[in-house]
C-alpha cells in the first residue's frame, strides 16, 4: 500500500486532484503523467457533474468546461485505461457524484473501473447510510470505496466511517465546499487525533489545502494531503498556454517537497 | 397502511439522504427537532393560530359552476390556496419551518427560489418572526421575476443571484446547499418543496397536509361525499402532496398529478419528470429525474417558473411506482388555455402552475358524468404571471 510504504520512508502522500476533461481529456492525460513524474503519490480524478453540490466555484467552473468538452463517466473511465496504457503506476481514485454511477449501473461501473485500472472511488454525496448498494459491488471486487469524515461528524459516526472506509479515510478539514482557504482550521489537529484513536487506516486531508506551507502543516498530522482547487485554478489560468504542463508539474513538485522528509 | 417514510427517510426505494457527510449530523438534528416540535402542543397551537389569523386558513372549497357548465361533465371544485396570504400554498410550509428555525435557536434562514414565490413566502415568515433571511435565486430568474426580487427586498431579505449552471431553480438549490454546508451551525435551510434529503420531504408534506385535511372536511360537508378525483400540478410536488396525502387510503378517490409538458414531450423542452425521466439522485434524494444517458441532470422547461425543475419529490415517485398516483403532462399552450378559461368564466386568475391542473381537470371533466366531482388544487394566484401570459399571447403590457 502506498501510504504504508511512504510512512516507512518518513514521507507523506501528495494527492493532486484533476477535473477530468478540463481543458480536454487529452490534456488531462498529459497532466496526470506529468504529475507522476513531479512526485505525486496518488491521483484523484474528478468526473464532471452538472450539479456538484460539494464543490466551490473553481471546481464548478472546471466541471462546466469539461462537460462542454465532452467529458462523462464513460469517457473518464476510458481515460483511466489510457493512463495505464501510458504506463502510469500511481493509484487512481475516481471522484464522482452518485448519479453518473447510478446511470452507469453499480455493477458495470465497478467492473469497468477496475478493468480500466482504477483503485478507488470517492462519492461526496454518498454517506454510509446510503452506500450499501455500491459497497456490496465494490468491496468484494476490490475497488476501494473511500468515506468522508467531516467537522460535524459525531464520535459515533466517526467510528462507523473509520470501520467502513477502504483505501484511506478522507478528512474534510473545513465546514464547507472545496476551494482555497487562507488558513487551516485550528480544530484539524484535534479532529485527526480523535480519528487516530479509532483507526489505523491512512488518513488524508482535503478541502481548503492550497499552498506548500499548508501542505507542510497538514503533512505533520496526516498520511496524505489532497490539493484540488489550487491545481485546477492553475490549469484554468494556463489553458491554451504551451507552458501548462510545466507550470502544473512545477507546482506539484513544490507541494510534494515538504512531504518528503517527515519524522 | 404503513407510515412513510421509514426511519431513514425512504419511501420504498426513493428518498433518503444523499448529501455530503458534513450535512448528515445536522439533518439528523433537524429530524429530531422537528419530531419534538410535532409533539409540542404549544408549537402546534402557535402554528395553527398563524395559519388561521395570518395566512387566512381555512381556504374555501369553491364550486366552479360556470367552468363546469362550460366543460359539460363532472363538477369542478377549486381548493382556493390562491387566497392564502402571499398568494399561494407556500405559506403553510414557511410558517411551520420558520417557527421550527426559531425554536431551534437559528437566527439566519436561507432559502432557494425559482419564480420567487417561495422566496417571498420565506421572506414574509422571517419578517414576521424577526429572522435574518437570504434567498438564492438563479440570475435567469432574477431577470424574469424582477417584481418578486423587489418584494423580497422590501420584506428585508437579501437576494443572492446564482450564476452557476443553468442559472435557474436547480442551481439555486445547489448554492443554498453549499451555503448550508458552510454555515450549518448557525443557519436554518428553509427548503421550499417536498424534496431534498430526509426529513424535508416528510416535513414539507406534513405542513401542507392541512390542504387535504380541510378539503376532506369541506367535501363531506358541502358535497356530501369525498371527491371522485383530485388534480394538482406537480413541480417539486408540495401542494400536490399536501392535497393528496390525506386521501391516499381512500382507494375510491382517483389521484392525478399534472406535470409541465412545456413545448411537448417529443421536443425535449419540458419538465415532465415522471413522464420522461428515470430514477436518479439530485439534491439529496433518490427520485425520478430528467437526465442524460450518462447521468447528467437535464435542464427543465416550463412556461411556469414554479414547475421548471428536473426532479420531483420522492413520495410522488413512490406512489407513481405503486400505481396510487397517476401522472399526466399538460403543455404550455394548454396551461395558457386553462388560465384564460378560469379567468373569463370564474373571474379567478390562477398561477400558471395551477393553470396546468385546471387545464387537465377541464379535459377530464368532459369524459366524466355530472354526478362526479373533481377537486383541483388551485395552488396560487396568477398576478405574478400576467406579464408572462401577455408575452405568450403576443400582447404588450408596457
Amino acid at each position: 500500500m502506498t501510504f504504508a510504504r511512504l510512512r516507512e520512508r518518513g514521507e507523506r502522500a501528495l494527492m493532486p486532484y484533476f477535473t477530468a476533461g478540463d481543458p480536454s481529456l487529452a490534456e488531462t492525460r498529459r497532466l496526470v503523467m506529468a504529475a507522476e513524474r513531479a512526485g505525486a503519490d496518488v491521483v484523484e480524478l474528478g468526473v464532471p457533474f452538472s450539479d456538484p453540490i460539494a464543490d466551490g466555484p473553481v471546481v464548478q467552473r472546471a466541471g462546466t468546461r469539461a462537460l462542454a468538452a465532452g467529458a462523462s463517466l464513460p469517457r473518464v473511465l476510458e481515460l483511466v485505461a489510457g493512463l495505464r496504457a501510458d504506463g502510469l503506476k500511481l493509484p487512481i481514485a475516481l471522484m464522482t457524484y452518485y448519479n453518473p454511477v447510478l446511470a452507469f449501473g453499480l455493477k458495470s461501473f465497478t467492473r469497468t473501473a477496475l478493468d480500466a485500472g482504477a483503485d478507488g472511488v470517492i462519492v461526496p454525496d454518498l454517506p454510509y447510510e446510503e452506500a450499501d448498494p455500491l459497497r456490496e459491488e465494490a468491496e468484494p471486487a476490490g475497488l476501494d470505496l473511500v468515506q468522508f469524515v467531516a467537522p460535524t461528524s459525531t464520535p459515533a459516526r466517526v467510528k462507523v466511517i473509520a470501520r467502513l472506509s477502504r483505501g484511506f479515510i478522507y478528512v474534510v478539514s473545513v465546514l464547507g465546499i472545496t476551494g482555497e482557504r487562507r488558513q487551516l482550521p485550528p480544530e484539524l489537529d484535534a479532529q485527526i487525533r480523535t480519528l487516530r484513536l479509532v483507526t489505523t487506516k491512512p488518513v488524508c486531508v482535503g478541502f481548503g489545502v492550497s499552498t506548500p506551507e499548508q501542505v507542510a502543516a497538514v503533512g505533520k498530522l496526516a498520511d496524505g494531503v489532497i490539493v484540488g482547487s489550487a491545481i485546477v485554478r492553475l490549469i484554468e489560468r494556463h489553458t491554451g498556454d504551451p507552458a501548462l504542463i510545466d507550470e502544473v508539474a512545477k507546482f506539484i513538485a513544490a507541494l510534494k517537497a515538504p512531504l518528503r522528509i517527515q519524522t | 397502511m404503513k407510515t412513510l417514510p421509514d426511519a431513514r427517510g425512504h419511501f420504498g426505494k426513493f428518498g433518503g439522504r444523499f448529501v455530503p457527510e458534513t450535512l448528515m449530523a445536522p439533518l439528523i438534528e433537524l429530524e429530531k427537532a422537528y419530531a419534538a416540535a410535532r409533539r409540542d402542543r404549544k408549537f402546534q397551537a402557535r402554528l395553527n393560530a398563524l395559519l388561521a389569523d395570518y395566512a387566512g386558513r381555512p381556504t374555501p372549497l369553491y364550486h366552479a359552476a360556470r367552468l363546469s357548465e362550460h366543460c359539460g361533465g363532472a363538477r369542478i371544485w377549486l381548493k382556493r390556496e390562491d387566497l392564502c396570504h402571499t398568494g399561494a400554498h407556500k405559506v403553510n410550509n414557511v410558517l411551520g419551518q420558520a417557527l421550527l428555525a426559531a425554536r431551534m435557536g437559528k437566527k439566519r434562514v436561507i432559502a432557494e427560489t425559482g419564480a420567487g414565490q417561495h422566496g417571498v413566502a420565506s421572506a414574509t415568515a422571517c419578517a414576521l418572526l424577526g429572522l435574518e433571511c437570504e434567498v438564492y435565486m438563479g440570475t435567469e430568474d432574477v431577470e424574469r421575476q424582477a417584481l418578486n426580487v423587489f418584494r423580497m427586498k422590501l420584506l428585508g431579505a437579501k437576494v443572492i443571484p446564482v450564476e452557476s449552471g443553468s442559472k435557474t431553480l436547480k442551481d439555486a438549490v445547489n448554492e443554498a446547499l453549499r451555503d448550508w454546508v458552510t454555515n450549518v451551525r448557525t443557519t436554518y435551510y428553509l427548503l421550499g418543496s417536498a424534496l431534498g434529503p430526509h426529513p424535508y420531504p416528510m416535513m414539507v408534506r406534513d405542513f401542507h397536509t392541512v390542504i387535504g385535511k380541510e378539503t376532506r372536511r369541506q367535501a363531506q360537508r358541502t358535497i356530501g361525499k369525498l371527491p371522485d378525483v383530485l388534480v394538482a400540478c406537480v413541480g417539486g410536488g408540495s401542494n400536490a402532496i399536501g392535497l393528496f396525502h390525506p386521501f391516499i387510503g381512500d382507494r375510491r378517490v382517483r389521484i392525478v398529478g399534472v406535470e409541465p409538458g412545456g413545448h411537448g414531450i417529443a421536443t425535449g423542452r419540458h419538465g415532465a419528470t415522471m413522464t420522461a425521466g428515470h430514477p436518479g439522485v439530485l439534491h439529496g434524494a433518490m427520485s425520478y429525474l430528467l437526465q442524460s444517458d450518462d447521468g447528467q441532470v437535464a435542464v427543465a422547461h416550463s412556461i411556469s417558473a414554479g414547475l421548471d425543475y428536473p426532479g420531483v419529490g420522492p413520495e410522488h415517485a413512490y406512489y407513481r411506482e405503486t400505481g396510487r398516483f397517476e401522472f399526466v403532462a399538460i403543455t404550455d399552450e394548454e396551461a395558457l388555455e386553462g388560465f384564460q378559461a378560469l379567468t373569463k368564466l370564474e373571474g379567478i386568475m390562477p398561477a400558471l402552475e395551477s393553470a396546468h391542473a385546471v387545464a387537465h381537470a377541464m379535459r377530464l371533466a368532459k369524459t366524466l358524468p355530472r354526478a362526479k366531482t373533481i377537486v383541483v388544487g388551485l395552488s396560487g394566484r396568477g398576478d405574478k404571471d400576467v406579464h408572462v401570459v401577455a408575452k405568450a399571447l403576443g400582447k404588450s403590457v408596457e
